[in-house]
């Protein structure tokens, strides 16, 4: 049947912020569906509150709510829309959860919108573990002996009849938030509580483990006429114990025989259909490599990341069909978008190797726990291609930007064999590299590692084959063969030339005149059986090259790989931005990256994409083949700004800014004396290598001090030190972590925070806007709450952050993006960092002031000026309405890290709240981040001595006169007194216990923690467990003095009843 | 580019004149045969197994063969049909609980040719653009001008399953216990073992007839129904067979079902046409869809050949099933008789289970003629 004909207007929900869980794949999902929508004319509205996101920019939906993702918001906007149909399906559970809840309180129903796709009994049969293992026994499927439980007796219980391990998974959560394996009795009851809390529900699951069978997964489509097809089948290389989001996974399945592929592929099949879903759904699979047998362990009833990977692994737009099919299509009335020719309902089949490996964010969190288990911990991921596994793990490896040479790691290299031993059993991040040692020092051979991991044996020889060959290559002699050989098993050429000891010049002439470069494969969903027509290449080393080069003139855009904590999708969205401004001014625009979570990469964004790692091997091969005009490196965050050096010295024209004035930007010594020449302030500081320096340098500038290792950027391991203990102990650390470089240590102005980004063509600039950050300076930029426009600057200090713009970009010669970070102490403006780049403001800026900053970046990088544009130069006109960034953590997912802000980055995501009313903008803000915000109650308080002063008891009294009673401890107890301010006293044992009370009484809660830590990253200290547990169980913790006085006009306002008003972006601002 | 090892013993000629090197294994052989593409990503031992690709050298489209082994269960038939199979990357390490030898192993005591590090995509987008081509494989390291030769001198037979179908009339059992047994007569072309599994397990007793067993021999056996089973080469050289299923057809009303090769016949045997596919269609991906059902089904495909449509309809045949990709005939029915045919594998083996419903539905053409009669 085509498109149901009584939809003409279609409301999508998008997912919302990103965390751990739930990242750019909704992007990509909801962009898909958006289009597939649109193409068909039907209107479309968009309901997202991330503004970092390429779905809710101009020309994707029709209309544009960037709102919280709230059933106030949703009610309103639909009573005043009126759609025909909603899209629940591509806004990951934060979408499913909402639409749950509209069409169960018949709020869909009351204005006539229709749930598509998915239906409300399909989502809690799903979803709901208990109606789950009902259906799938009434079907015959087999699901592991478990229970659901509501209190801890039923778990005692269950254990005692099954015994351990046992999996914990809560209901309806991301993620697998709170889940994990008990061993013993003592993990049970921990994984219990934080289960139940988690759940949105207070139900979990305990279920009979099966660690160590294989996990598969199959990606299935269903349409409304009961047709099924799988898109793409995934082996985790990890078996079932660490969650898929975490694991290394391989598409297609490596190690099944038809028969037991067919058996899985029956069952996901039968699993839809029993569900009734109309679209896409992820279901997965344990199988005991011994018996045969199978269990199915989840179904996801929705597009997700899997389904994401399985897009990109297969060349299949799952989204857009599953939009389509929301709308009524059939899979046999779609064609495959693809090939344009043959029909959409098909099986794709793969000619190549996929490797996914995961981006965890542990290099940022140094006391969270490395372990992995059912819980997700990951950012994000990368993907690569490739003709044979081996290639595709080490291209994905290459990919992941770690300090990895291939299956190297220097601190794995470096452990004893026992602790080596130790660390491969402890199943880490590292794990994978472990592996790989071990069976350099021959400590095990496969069989043992199998008995020990369970990782199939397939796996385990591929990897012992990459070490074999590591043996050869350190053996000798390097012939033509064994060059080549290594290349296409993926080695790069530094770890041809460091397991050899050839030198560069004759590998390169090894390669040259045997002709060893790669050609380019195209993904085309059918094995080559059809012609193709999407431009989607990757590279292998083999004989055709597939990649016909076009006689246009051409620009390579480098993206930003995987999404980490500090590069997230903002800057995939300036990516897409400058390819769409690319092909707009008449140049064949190519990008190449290697996340397949992205719009970046999906096939019909660019005019050629080369899904490849950003390894400079990889980037010199495509340059080669195309021979771009230029390269943009701006866009990709540091990840492609960190190519810039190598690129230069290689004679490639980047375009915008120079490398020398990127390193200029970047190298701390050489631009604080440009900055003196210029006569614009930064905070003092010094360069010191050992303690005695440090002290030294104490004594002059004073306590507080801003401390970071030197060339390090994004905030990484930096920290506010107030006395000489923290400063003893972080020099510790820091010389650790890197002993080459200096420590520097600067001045800590305690003032506002101010980032301006503008975008300059060599002789001009234009600020679209200036940010003023709610906190002060200090807490790392991407974790403040930031507005736009300013809110507190006055004419003339405005007026001097364009001058102090116009002159860092002129003295830098920056042609296209700057982002640079100022504080003002009220006195003087300081420079706090330049960025010669693409920042994460630049989507929002862009949004809320609708100067179209990429755009005109990508202009003016090819000769075009900024004073002919419509938008002309200097500081852009302020809009009318405040948008409030307002950050969010993943915080509750990562176990042991520590929430407290500070110069080190730890949001994963945004959202944005959008107001006339700067109050209204923040509350919206607060909302949309999903924060807990209480109207009454008790609130726990503790201050370290710097912030008890006048400003933090004004904020405190204004609690306290909100109607909260106050706690404090004994630290903090006679401040409060000195201040008048009424408190009680409590402990952080009772503290710990009020906030995971479960009883019904109220009056021993703790709904607010304000707590202003001594030392951040402690685990030993006092308050860490007080903040952990509270972000656990979803209280709201201010470590900010600053935030919690904004957090207080949120809280007014609900106190108030404050009804909100929801509009549509363009008719905002 | 491609860099070989200096000691290339694995040959792949194709008539054109393209010279593809990489390296042997399995058997010590040079063979002639026509070069085609699969394009599944599991299922080659049974894709190796099935009597269909004799005469055939198979490009397996997907590059990492062998990962799982081989295994005592997997086989489509006792021996490897292939004339020889060209690989990207061959597996000596496989995994899987039920493996019992490596790919290389299997080739080896088969006496089949293999050849591995090629570049698989390029050859089979070699074949697409200009169809199935004669090829010699060798592991033997012999020239280029010798496997020219061998090439320019070699033909191409089409009347393979003659060769392929049993030589002597055998009976197979139904399996499990279903309620009444089926007597089916099976003309066989070169069956898939799956084939005869599927039949057996839905209370079938089989008798197995040679090519050109006579009408009456199978008539005089008092079958229940008639099976046409798949097989190799081209339909339009089994004139003996097709004589024999227009005789049945005139001469019984008995429920029949071919598949494949037997769907090729059957549509001869009514006076209808084949004709042969530029590169045929051989996977487990395609979708298809039929219009008694209106859903459609992925399929598991393995032919070189097609029925005509326009050829059929005017001879009592409606047509039942089409490839979504091309719109080739994939099934037909006759419009008065019980006699229906596909020209995919409901069998799988390998490839998607989706289809297995047209076994039942024969078994339920069979039981309505019971009642009838």
């Amino acid at each position: 049947m085509p498109k149901k004909p009584s939809l003409n207007k279609i409301l999508i929900i998008g997912s919302g912020p990103i965390v751990i869980g739930q990242a750019a794949e909704f992007d990509y999902a909801g962009t898909q569906a958006c289009k597939a929508i649109r193409e068909e004319g039907i209107e479309t509205i968009l309901v997202n509150s991330n503004p970092a996101t390429i779905m809710t920019d101009k020309g994707i939906a029709d209309k544009v709510y960037m709102e919280p993702l709230t059933e106030e918001a949703l009610e309103q906007i639909l009573e005043k829309e009126r759609p025909d149909g909603m899209l629940a399906g591509f806004g990951g559970q934060t979408g499913l959860n909402l639409a749950m809840e509209l069409e169960g309180k018949g709020i869909l129903a009351r204005y006539g919108t229709k749930l598509l796709g998915v239906n409300r009994e399909s989502i809690r049969k799903a979803e709901d573990r208990e109606e789950f293992k009902k259906l799938m026994e009434e079907i015959g499927e087999p699901v592991p002996g478990s229970i659901i439980a509501t209190s801890m007796d039923e778990c005692y219980k269950f254990v005692e009849k099954e015994g351990f391990p046992v999996i914990i998974r809560p209901a309806y959560t991301l993620g697998g938030t709170g889940g994990g394996i008990a061993e013993n009795k003592e993990e049970l009851e921990q994984l219990c509580y934080k289960g139940m809390e988690n759940s949105a529900i207070g139900q979990i699951l305990l279920e009979k483990s099966v660690a160590g069978w294989k996990e598969i997964e199959y990606e299935v489509i269903r349409d409304g006429r009961d047709n099924c097809i799988i898109i793409c089948s995934m082996e985790n290389l990890d078996p079932v114990g660490v969650h898929t989001g975490d694991s290394i996974v391989v598409a297609p399945t490596q190690t099944l025989r038809d028969e037991e592929y067919q058996m899985l592929r029956d069952a996901s099949i039968k699993i839809i259909r029993s569900l009734k879903i109309e679209g896409g759904c992820n279901v997965q699979f344990a199988l005991d490599p011994e018996s045969g047998d199978y269990i199915v362990i989840e179904v996801n009833p929705r597009v997700s990341r899997s389904s994401a990977l399985a897009s990109k692994a297969a060349g299949y737009p799952i989204a857009k069909i599953a939009a389509k099919i929301a709308l009524g299509y059939n899979l046999d009335e779609l064609s495959n978008y693809v090939t344009q020719t043959t029909s959409a309902c098909f099986e794709p089949v793969l000619d190549y190797v996929v490797v996914k490996f995961p981006k965890w964010p542990f290099d940022k969190f140094r006391t969270a726990s490395r372990r992995l288990g059912t819980q997700m911990k990951a950012t994000g991921e990368v993907m690569s291609i490739c003709r044979t596994f081996e290639s595709a793990l080490l291209k994905a490896l290459t990919s992941i930007e770690i300090k990895c040479d291939g299956l190297h790691i220097p601190f794995v290299s470096g452990l004893d064999d026992e602790r080596l031993t130790e660390k491969l059993k402890a199943c880490d991040d590292e794990r994978i590299f472990c592996i790989a040692e071990v069976m350099r020092r021959e400590l095990m051979d496969v069989e043992e590692l199998y008995e020990l991991l369970k990782i199939d044996r397939w796996f385990l020889n591929k990897i012992k084959g990459i070490i074999d060959l590591e043996r050869r290559l350190k053996a000798g002699p390097l012939s033509k063969e064994l060059v080549y050989e290594a290349e296409s098993r993926g080695f790069t050429d530094s770890d041809i030339m460091m397991m050899s000891g050839v030198s560069g010049a004759v590998l390169q002439d090894i390669r040259v005149y045997n002709d060893i470069y790669p050609v380019y494969k195209m993904v085309d969903t059918c094995g080559g059986e059809f012609d193709a027509a999407t431009p989607y290449y990757y590279s292998c080393y083999d004989e055709e090259d597939e990649s016909v080069r076009s006689p246009e003139e051409k620009i390579l855009v480098i993206g930003s790989g995987p999404i980490r904590i500090g590069q997230g999708i903002e800057f995939d969205y300036c990516c897409v931005q400058g390819v769409w401004a690319i092909k707009e001014l008449g140049y064949e625009a190519i990008i190449m990256n290697n996340n397949p979570e992205t719009v970046s990469t999906d096939f019909d964004t660019s005019d050629k994409l080369y899904f490849e790692s950003l390894h400079i091997d990889n980037v010199m091969n495509v340059i080669k083949r195309e021979r771009p005009y230029g390269v943009i490196l701006q866009f990709g965050g540091q990840t492609s700004l960190n190519l810039a050096e190598k690129l230069n010295s290689r004679s490639i024209n980047i375009l915008g800014t120079s490398f020398e004035n990127i390193d200029l930007a970047e190298d701390r010594e050489k631009f604080c004396q440009l900055l003196a020449e210029l006569k614009i302030d930064v905070p003092e500081g010094a360069a010191v290598t050992n303690q005695e320096e440090a002290f030294e340098a104490v004594r002059r500038l004073g306590y507080p001090l801003v401390v970071r290792p030197s060339y390090v950027i994004g905030g990484r391991a930096m920290q506010v030190v107030y006395n000489d203990v923290e400063l003893t102990r972080y020099l510790k650390e820091a010389v650790s972590l890197s002993t080459e470089h200096p420590v520097l240590i600067d001045q800590y102005i305690q003032g506002k925070e101010i980032e301006v980004d503008a975008i300059a063509d060599g002789e001009d600039i234009l600020i679209p806007g200036i940010m003023e950050h709610v906190e002060r300076a200090g807490v790392h930029s991407g974790d403040s709450i930031s507005v736009y426009p300013d809110f507190s600057l006055s004419e003339e200090v405005e007026n001097q952050l364009l001058d102090y713009t116009e002159r860092i970009a002129k003295a830098l010669e920056v042609v296209g993006l700057v982002n640079i970070q100022y504080a003002y102490d009220g006195k003087k403006i300081y420079v706090i960092e330049v960025n010669p780049r693409a920042s994460r403001t630049v989507p929002i800026l862009s949004k809320v002031t609708k100067v179209p900053m990429v755009k005109l970046a990508v202009a003016a990088m090819l000769g075009h000026k900024l004073r002919d544009s419509e938008y002309g130069t200097g500081l852009y006109k302020k809009s009318r309405e405040y948008a409030v960034k307002v950050p969010v953590f993943s915080s509750a997912k990562l176990t042991d890290m520590d929430i407290a802000l500070g110069p080190e980055m730890k949001s994963t995501g945004e959202v944005l709240g959008i107001d006339e009313d700067l109050d209204k903008a923040l509350y919206k803000g607060f909302l949309g981040a999903g924060m807990d915000i209480p109207t009454e109650g008790n609130i726990f308080v503790t201050l370290r001595d710097a912030e008890q002063n006048q400003y933090t008891a004004d904020i405190l009294r204004d609690y306290s006169e909100a109607g909260f009673k106050l706690y404090v401890t004994d630290d903090t107890a006679d401040f409060m007194k000195a201040h008048d301010i009424e408190a009680q006293p409590m402990d952080y044992d009772t503290a710990q216990k009020w906030i995971t009370n479960h009883s019904s009484d109220s009056s021993e809660r703790i709904s607010l923690v304000i707590n202003l830590p001594v030392v951040a990253n402690r685990k030993e200290n006092d308050s860490f467990p007080v903040r952990r547990k509270a972000i656990e169980r979803g209280i709201s913790v201010m470590t900010c003095m600053d935030t919690a006085k904004v957090f207080l006009k949120a809280i007014k306002l609900k106190q108030r009843g404050v009804k909100l008003k929801y509009r549509e972006i363009t008719q905002q601002l | 580019m491609m860099v070989t090892a200096d000691k290339t013993e694995g040959l792949i000629y194709l008539e054109d004149g393209s010279v593809f090197k990489g390296r042997g294994f399995g058997a010590k052989k040079t063979a002639v045969g026509e070069l085609v593409f699969n394009t599944s990503m599991t299922g080659y031992q049974e894709i190796l197994t099935d009597p269909s690709y004799k005469g055939q050298i198979i490009n397996m489209t997907y590059p990492l063969m062998g990962n799982y082994g081989i295994s005592v269960e997997d086989n489509e038939s006792e021996k490897i049909h292939a004339f020889g199979l060209v690989i990207k990357d061959l597996c000596d390490e496989p995994s899987n609980s039920r493996s019992v030898m490596s790919m290389r192993q299997w080739l080896e005591k088969n006496n089949v040719p293999g050849v591995f590090g090629v570049d698989t995509r390029k050859i089979t987008k070699k074949i697409r653009n200009e169809g199935t081509v004669k090829c010699v494989i060798s592991t033997e390291g012999i020239s280029i001008g010798e496997a020219k030769r061998l090439c320019d001198e070699g033909s191409l037979r089409g009347d393979w399953m003659k060769e392929a179908a049993t030589e002597k009339k055998y009976v197979l059992e139904p399996l499990g216990e279903e309620g009444r047994a089926f007597n089916v007569a099976v003309l066989d072309f070169g069956v898939k073992g799956s084939i005869l599994k599927s039949l057996r397990e839905r209370g079938c007793r089989l008798t197995v007839y040679p090519y050109g067993t006579k009408a009456e021999e199978i008539l005089g056996g008092k079958p229940d129904g008639v099976f046409l089973t798949n097989g190799p080469g081209d339909p339009e050289e089994a004139s003996e067979a097709v004589e024999e299923v227009r005789s049945l057809i005139r001469n019984s009303e008995l429920p029949m079902f071919g598949i494949c090769m037997g769907h090729q016949i059957l549509a001869i045997a009514l006076g209808g046409k084949t004709y042969k596919l530029k590169y045929g269609h051989r996977g487990g991906n395609h979708g298809v869809y039929d219009k008694n059902t209106k859903r459609s089904y992925i399929t598991s495909q393995n032919h070189g050949y097609a029925v005509q449509h326009e050829s059929i309809i005017l001879k009592g045949m409606e047509v039942t099933h089409l490839n979504l990709n091309d719109g080739t005939v994939e099934g037909m029915e006759h419009r008065d008789l019980p006699v229906f045919s596909v020209q995919f594998h409901p069998e799988a083996s390998p490839g998607p289970n989706d289809n297995a419903y047209l076994f039942d539905r024969f078994i339920s053409l069979m039981e309505k003629e019971g009642e009838n009669a």
